[in-house]
């Protein structure tokens, strides 16, 4: 049903039908409203779950994990400085191959001190084993829930996985989404089926150590796991578009791109303004189109290589940067694209919160067609 | 697609009002956006909101530079902050203001004035406009229908305050009304 | 074997390891000086030092590893590491 609200409430009613049992998650701008959400919904009894609070990030995703490792469905939320307290829990969480759903409301990590958006804090945790999807819209950021929690719940997956949806910008916004009903999440996602779990009668460990005639192999299957879980998303992707309409196939998402010169690859909700860029651009003349990155881990390689084979130039888009090196896609998209002669330029855009118009992808779109790229766009030379 | 920019101060409720018209607009079969300029919220400081309306799903995500329509919750901003910057020719300012204008809008756009303090006053008691200016858009701009702004306002303020809010609201758009 | 998914296991593991086997120098209880004061269970690493029925204390061979930290600890030195005859 078509119903217009806040992409913070959308993404907890969503998150309330995928009927997770324990939830525990420590308030932080811009996700607050998430969390807020559903521990008023368990104080009604509108949801049938076990909302742990605590003392902070860390401890809400150690929470969640022994909930997970205990058989529960689960989820948390956060973002930024949050998401870093969460570090080592994160590289556990995967370790121990538990199905952990997190909404990440992308915001930038400090210092300075940043509550605005851009898509540092997850990017800053790609290499931790966790799945990364990244939504366009609030229609995204809510349908991808239920698609991860199965995909993440296959048994030839079990790995924690992130929904992020740009803080703010998508968060903080009333748009129309059309929201799936508890049926049809039902009809779709089956009960959560342990693999393994905690069990007083039949005691087990999760996550023991490896020595080093061990650590590599196991290094090894996560990286499998995660492999794998492309073609389990593609799966996954293509039932909720027979179920409910909207298909999710595919990793990326093309946009004018059968005959685009120039091709710009970036990720989260600047792609709904770069999509009207383009559509301009197209009236005046100029041949421009968009990859659409949805899911980061496991990386798409071949579809965007496939899907840029034909452009004559890369414009990569960045909301973050890996400091002394490029921004996070472009390297990836470097990788695979290597050893083709198209050039690819990075272009870091919208750092902590700085606004991203139509005109700006233009601008960048010139710069491409100039061979000027791997910069920091627009930065301000007077405060330099 | 149509933009609106509210220009107010932390807790005079802009946000509240962009995300109600949105919701109105919605009702009324539009394609809505609705999301506060993203600031740290203190109350006085000036804050913005900002509205699209548009017949097909709205893409843009950058802020709103080249508003349709403009609402002003207090006209003491006008001092601080270029609040009529970027209004395109043939749009709507509307101002809170008891006072006659002593600056000019931009050729080509129509200022309307209404004294939303003291109809708020009279109505719900306290200085909090945005409901009041809820009802002025209505009547100045069309975007929403009047009975789509009362569902909304009663959605979100229960019992009496969703009626005196109503009230107010009301009040406002017969005055822009009687006066268009 | 393959790996457990998640690096999960069965408990027992350590029952499975006879550490006994890494033995060089073996604690050897002299009761006539030992007050049951049980210092010697508490600080043992393999929690494999046992009360008997005279409530004196009794380590079992197969897990003890020989460290000697209950002869350092013992307050009556009761406990003398004698070299294990090979």
């Amino acid at each position: 049903m078509m119903k217009i609200t806040e992409g913070s409430h959308a993404v907890a009613e969503i998150v309330a039908f995928c009927r997770p049992q324990v939830v525990s998650a420590y308030p932080i701008t811009p996700q607050t409203h998430i969390v807020e959400a559903l521990a008023e919904m368990v104080a009604d009894c509108k949801l049938d779950a076990e909302y742990i609070t605590v003392e902070n990030e860390l401890s809400a995703l150690s929470a969640c994990i022994g909930a997970s490792a205990a058989g529960s469905r689960v989820y948390s939320a956060t973002t930024s400085q949050g998401l870093a307290l969460m570090y080592e829990a994160c590289f556990n969480a995967a370790g121990m191959r538990l199905p952990i759903i997190m909404s990440i409301a992308n915001r930038a990590m400090g210092a300075p001190l940043s509550i605005w958006n851009d898509q540092q804090d997850s990017i800053s945790l790609r290499d931790s084993g966790w799945l990364q999807f990244y939504a366009e819209d609030n229609q995204e950021a809510t349908d991808l829930h239920v698609i991860a929690y199965k995909v993440a719940e296959d048994h030839s997956v079990l790995l924690p996985a992130m929904v992020c949806f740009d803080g703010f910008i998508l968060s903080h916004t009333y748009e129309p989404v059309d929201m799936l009903s508890q049926e049809d999440v039902d009809k779709y996602l089956p009960k959560f089926n342990p693999y393994e779990k905690l069990d007083a009668a039949d005691p087990i460990s999760f996550g023991m150590y490896a020595t080093p005639d061990y650590y590599h192999e196991f290094r090894y299957e996560i990286d499998n796991a995660v492999k794998r879980a492309g073609g389990v998303i593609k799966k996954a992707g293509k039932e909720f578009g027979t179920m409910f309409g909207r298909d999710y196939s595919s990793m990326t998402e093309e946009y004018r791109m059968e005959d685009a010169d120039t091709a710009i690859v970036a990720m989260g909700s600047v792609c709904g303004t770069i999509k009207d860029a383009i559509d301009e651009m197209r009236a005046s003349g100029k041949k421009v189109g968009l990859v659409r990155i949805r899911v980061f881990r496991p990386f798409p390689s071949g579809d965007i290589a496939k899907a840029l084979s034909k452009a004559k130039r890369v414009a990569v888009l960045d909301k973050n940067i890996s400091l002394g090196a490029k921004g996070a896609t472009a390297i990836e998209v470097k990788d695979a694209m290597y050893g083709k002669a198209t050039p690819i330029l990075n272009y870091i855009i919208g750092l902590g919160g700085r606004d991203v118009r139509k005109r700006d992808i233009a601008a960048i779109v010139a710069l491409a067609e100039k061979g000027e790229g791997d910069m920091f766009y627009g930065l301000r030379k007077e405060v330099l | 697609m149509r933009e609106l920019r509210i220009h107010g101060r932390g807790g005079q409720g802009s946000v509240t009002a962009a995300e109600l018209i949105a919701v109105a607009a919605f009702e009324g079969g539009v394609y809505a956006q609705a999301f506060p300029a993203f600031g740290v919220e203190r109350r006085g400081a000036p804050v913005q909101a900002f509205v699209r309306f548009d017949d097909k799903k709205i893409r843009k995500r950058s802020q709103v530079y080249e508003p349709d329509y403009i609402i002003v919750q207090d006209s003491t901003l006008i001092k601080d902050v270029n609040v009529f910057l970027g209004v395109k020719k043939g749009g709507i300012v509307i101002v809170n203001t008891e006072k006659a204008p002593d600056y000019k809008v931009p050729d080509g756009v129509k200022l309307i004035t209404i004294d939303a303090t003291n109809i708020a006053l009279k109505t719900l008691g306290v200085p909090i406009t945005n409901t009041t200016l809820m009802g002025a858009f209505a009547a100045a701009s069309g975007e929403i229908k009047f009975a789509a702004l009362e569902n909304a306002l009663k959605r979100r303020f229960k019992g009496e305050m969703g009626t005196k809010n109503i009230a107010a609201a009301k009040q406002a758009f017969d005055v822009v009304k009687g006066a268009a | 074997m393959a790996l457990a998914v998640g690096c999960r296991a069965r408990p027992g593991k350590s029952r499975d390891n006879k550490t006994g086997s890494w033995r060089v120098f073996r604690p050897v209880f002299d009761n006539e000086k030992c007050s049951k004061c049980g210092l010697c269970q508490t600080v043992c690493p393999e929690g494999c030092i046992h009360e008997t029925d005279e409530e004196f204390m009794e380590p079992d061979y197969t897990y003890c590893k020989g460290c000697g930290l209950c002869a350092e600890e013992c307050p009556g030195g009761a406990i003398e590491m004698k070299q294990e005859e090979k």
